[in-house]
């Protein structure tokens, strides 16, 4: 008989993290450090994959990691107040108890990108889940070709990361462009859409990967362009975002055609999902 | 803005920027012909908003920002341009006025070409003018696109 | 359970019963004379079990301790719920169905298992509507989770038609990939009990399904009701270990090949009876490159998102999760609940839904229940039960859906909405 097994874990209850660090990223974004509690493993994750976060009495959303992959015991988190539960979550204190269950989902593909130019485009708040990727690769900087990454905006004060941006944007062995879509006088960075700065990034397109993350039509943009330059639609890689219940491929929020964006995604081959990204309400 | 005499390099360097290469080398050499080499200092305005459009902007370097100014409001950028793009498409349209602020926020370098000379060439010959306008366009509908893709505010998800 | 190898006198099986009473006909089994036998069967072997013995049968599944569930008239309809006696049963009815049509109906005789199938689905009992999967207590500034217990009753589903095996089927596999304890817990305490078709309903397309009239290999018992004028009995044929253990103190008679053929010829008439069928070949790629086939918009408009089809269906497994506090606050209790794909919050991202349109929710369902869910879980996500045509308060036909599609196909990109 194939009834289903009584010896998985119950993948339903959350691990009580507590809040280490808080830091404001913006007037609506916030990134937070947690711990995991004291006995409880470390949370080894893939670039790429998500959490589901819980507060008490609150409720529960997915979040991208955001960390470094090398330092399982800091799970990082950047948040944006977007509901009542990212709201509270981006919130909390120092010293608040977060429930975390996961990872979950695909990761970036880190070994298929050795020995290739790298280009990672990022809209919005699509940085923080590419922010574990690019530490990787940077740790390991030898293994890759030109690293070309495009992160745009809607304005300047809209841009997460700053501090670290300006570190990268100094490094020689990577190409940081940032664009806004609009800005005042002070801003003296690029201004335009984030694929108007496509055609500056030097890349060899039969030998790219490229990794997207934003809003779905930037993405689909974005990927067009690249297919353009000549990238594989294989080697073009985005990151979906759906409704997400359960995070474990059971409550059906999250297909999208034969996926379950939170287990054979987030992450997917641009090439997988093209067509979908052409109809309307899928 | 500096001005600087006509350099025999002008219609070398017209005929490799990616706007006007793979045109009609005969058609190009003309425009190479008339057109001048002009540097901009940051703050230098290369168009502004409500002048006459008396010339077309052809940019090897720097960057340049497109802005819009609303009363009460700071000027605000909504593109900025460089190496390889053009600016203005006014002195095309009657009656011929620049729409929008175009200011060097970078030092640039630039190609101008006058307008009266250019739709006087293009009116010459329409076939070349349809063959710049077939270049033109997908830069101004690019543009649209880009400028829907800011309304539509991508990243306020 | 050790094998008894006791024959015991009729009579005092009988009288074993008396609480039940026993039918004015007698079976060809009786007339013949012959002893029941009272030995457990093997795995596979065929037995014959009187109508007059069900009582028994009920009680042999109650000794075990087994809740019996199976069908019952309730608010005119053949649903699924406690069965304590035989005439909690439906004894001498059936079902009339049609799309966005259900009436009951008397028969003229007494089968115990002469509809098709009802509104409910087995899922209600291993995949609950409402149920609670953890509970968590605020500590300071922490919180202390406790998993819901996964123990429970065991029940004994009775009357599970081959459409509903193949539908557990689906499910368990869906719930086994997740890994939910809840209901592996629930599963593996269940016994099925399964009861073929004796015939087809006005909605029914198993046959195109691939999944009945006749009853796979995967149960615990499956029964075939026989009945003529002059007897009523059923085969059994069992189907697990745990099937066999219940039939260890039931009389039962040896199968004859006439027996066989009887069931034979019930199964072959059902079959032949099926109200509706769908062309699945190919419906794989038929759905998946057909996303803008203008029949979507004109079953959008037919359709009101009721969700009454996802609700009937046994294998839709959508479900939400939702946040219980208690009034304090210092308890808070996480529920799941069944969800649909035609609710609008259902797809919401941000604040607004994905799929705004009731045609991109039906076409979400459909193309799901039949196209995508072979890429997911190896198989159909449609058993062909019908229940969806009947309980459409407009009547909409997943037969008839699929069949306008397949007829005018789409080139996959001319009629696409493409953004």
């Amino acid at each position: 008989m194939n009834a289903p097994s009584l010896e998985t874990p119950n993948p339903w209850l959350l691990a009580p993290y507590s809040v280490q660090e808080r830091k404001a990223e913006t007037a609506d974004t916030a990134t937070i450090v947690l711990a995991p509690p004291t006995g409880h493993p470390p949370l080894r994750f893939e670039p790429g994959q998500f959490n589901m976060l819980y507060l008490f009495g609150v409720g529960e959303i997915p979040v991208s990691i955001c960390g470094d992959p090398t330092d399982p015991e800091h799970v990082v988190h950047t948040i944006r107040s977007a509901g009542r539960i990212s709201a509270a979550l981006g919130g909390v204190t120092t010293g608040a108890t977060v429930g975390v269950r996961g990872p979950y989902g695909t990761g970036w593909p880190i070994e298929e990108a050795t020995g290739k130019d790298v280009v990672i485009v990022a809209g919005g708040l699509g940085l923080p889940p590419l922010r574990p990727v690019l530490l990787e690769m940077l740790r390991r900087r030898d293994r890759y070709g030109r690293i070309e990454i495009i992160y745009g905006a809607k304005s300047p004060r809209d841009l997460v990361y700053y501090d670290q941006i300006q570190a990268w944007r100094a490094r020689s062995d990577l190409r940081f462009q940032t664009t806004v879509d609009t800005a005042g006088p002070d801003w003296y960075g690029d201004v335009g859409v984030v694929t108007t700065r496509l055609p500056d990034s030097r890349f060899e397109p039969k030998n790219t990967i490229a990794l997207i993350c934003g809003p779905e039509i930037m993405m689909k943009l974005a990927a067009q362009a690249l297919v353009q330059r000549g990238v594989d639609r294989n080697a073009i890689w985005v990151s979906l975002e759906r409704n997400m219940k359960c995070a474990i491929g059971l409550c059906g929020h999250c297909q999208f055609g034969s996926d379950f964006v939170c287990r054979d995604g987030p992450v997917v081959r641009y090439g997988t999902v093209e067509r979908a990204f052409a109809f309307r309400e899928l | 803005m500096t001005a600087d005499s006509a350099s025999p390099d002008v219609p070398l360097h017209l005929a490799r920027h990616p706007f006007f290469r793979g045109m009609d080398p005969d058609f190009v050499a003309r425009l190479g012909a008339i057109a001048y080499e002009r540097s901009f200092e940051p703050g230098a305005f290369l168009v502004r908003e409500g002048d006459p459009a008396e010339e077309f902007w052809i940019l090897f370097s720097g960057k340049v920002a497109i802005e819009i100014v609303l009363p009460g409001r700071p000027r605000t950028t909504v593109q900025t341009l460089g190496s390889g793009d053009i600016v203005g498409w006014s002195w095309l349209i009657e009656p011929f006025i620049s729409r929008f602020d175009a200011r060097a926020v970078k030092a640039t370098r630039a190609l101008g070409i006058r307008a009266a000379s250019l739709r006087s060439l293009l009116n010459d010959d329409p076939t070349d003018g349809y063959h710049l306008l077939l270049r033109l366009l997908p830069v101004i509908a690019e543009r649209l696109e880009n400028t829907q893709l800011q309304l539509l505010d991508l990243h306020g998800a | 359970m050790t094998r008894r190898g006791v024959t015991r006198n009729l009579d005092i099986v009988i009288a074993g019963a008396s609480l039940e009473r026993v039918p004015e006909f007698l079976t060809d089994e009786r007339k013949s004379g012959r002893t029941p036998g009272m030995t457990e069967p093997a795995v596979g072997e065929k037995r014959i079990l009187a109508r007059a013995d069900f009582p028994i049968f009920l009680g042999a599944l109650r000794d075990l301790g087994y809740r019996v569930v199976g069908p019952t008239v309730r608010d005119g309809a053949i649903v699924y719920g406690p069965i304590t006696r035989v005439e909690d049963l439906p004894i001498g009815w059936t079902e009339r169905q049609d799309a966005g049509a259900y009436r009951l109906d008397r028969r003229s005789d007494g089968a115990l298992f002469g509809y098709v199938v009802g509104p409910h689905s087995w899922k209600k009992y291993l995949f609950p509507a409402h149920e609670r999967l953890w509970t968590a207590s605020r500590e300071g500034s922490r919180f202390a989770m406790a998993p819901e217990p996964v123990d429970g009753p065991s029940f004994a589903f009775l009357g599970v038609r081959a459409c509903e095996l193949a539908s557990i089927a689906i499910q368990d596999r869906v719930f086994a990939r997740a890994g939910d304890p809840g209901y592996a817990a629930r599963r593996t305490r269940t016994l099925r009990i399964a009861v073929q078709c004796g015939q087809a309903g006005g909605t029914c397309f198993c046959a195109s399904m691939g999944t009945g009239p006749a009853v796979g290999p995967s149960h615990d018992l499956a029964l075939t009701e026989i009945l003529t004028p002059q007897r009523h009995s059923f085969l059994v044929e069992v189907g697990s270990v745990a099937g066999a253990r219940v039939l260890a103190t039931v009389p039962l008679w040896p199968a004859t090949a006439e027996d066989e053929r009887a069931v034979e010829r019930i199964v072959a008439r059902t079959a032949a009876s099926m109200g509706r069928r769908m062309d699945v070949s190919g419906i794989r790629d038929l759905l998946v490159n057909n996303p803008g086939h203008p029949r979507w918009e004109l079953v959008g408009q037919r359709c009101l998102a009721c969700t009454n089809c996802t609700m009937v269906c046994p294998t839709c497994f959508c479900q939400t999760t939702e946040e219980v506090p208690n009034l304090s606050g210092e308890k808070v209790e996480r529920w799941r609940r069944w969800d649909s794909c035609f609710n609008s919050a259902f797809s919401e991202l941000h604040g607004s839904p994905i799929r705004k349109s009731t045609s991109s929710r039906y076409r979400q369902w459909m193309t799901h229940k039949l196209a995508t869910w072979h890429d997911q879980f190896d198989s159909s996500g449609c058993v062909g039960c019908g229940r969806c045509i009947t309980w459409c308060p407009v009547g909409i036909d997943i037969t008839e859906e699929v069949a306008a599609i397949r007829v005018a196909p789409a080139t996959p990109r001319a009629a696409g909405d493409r953004t």
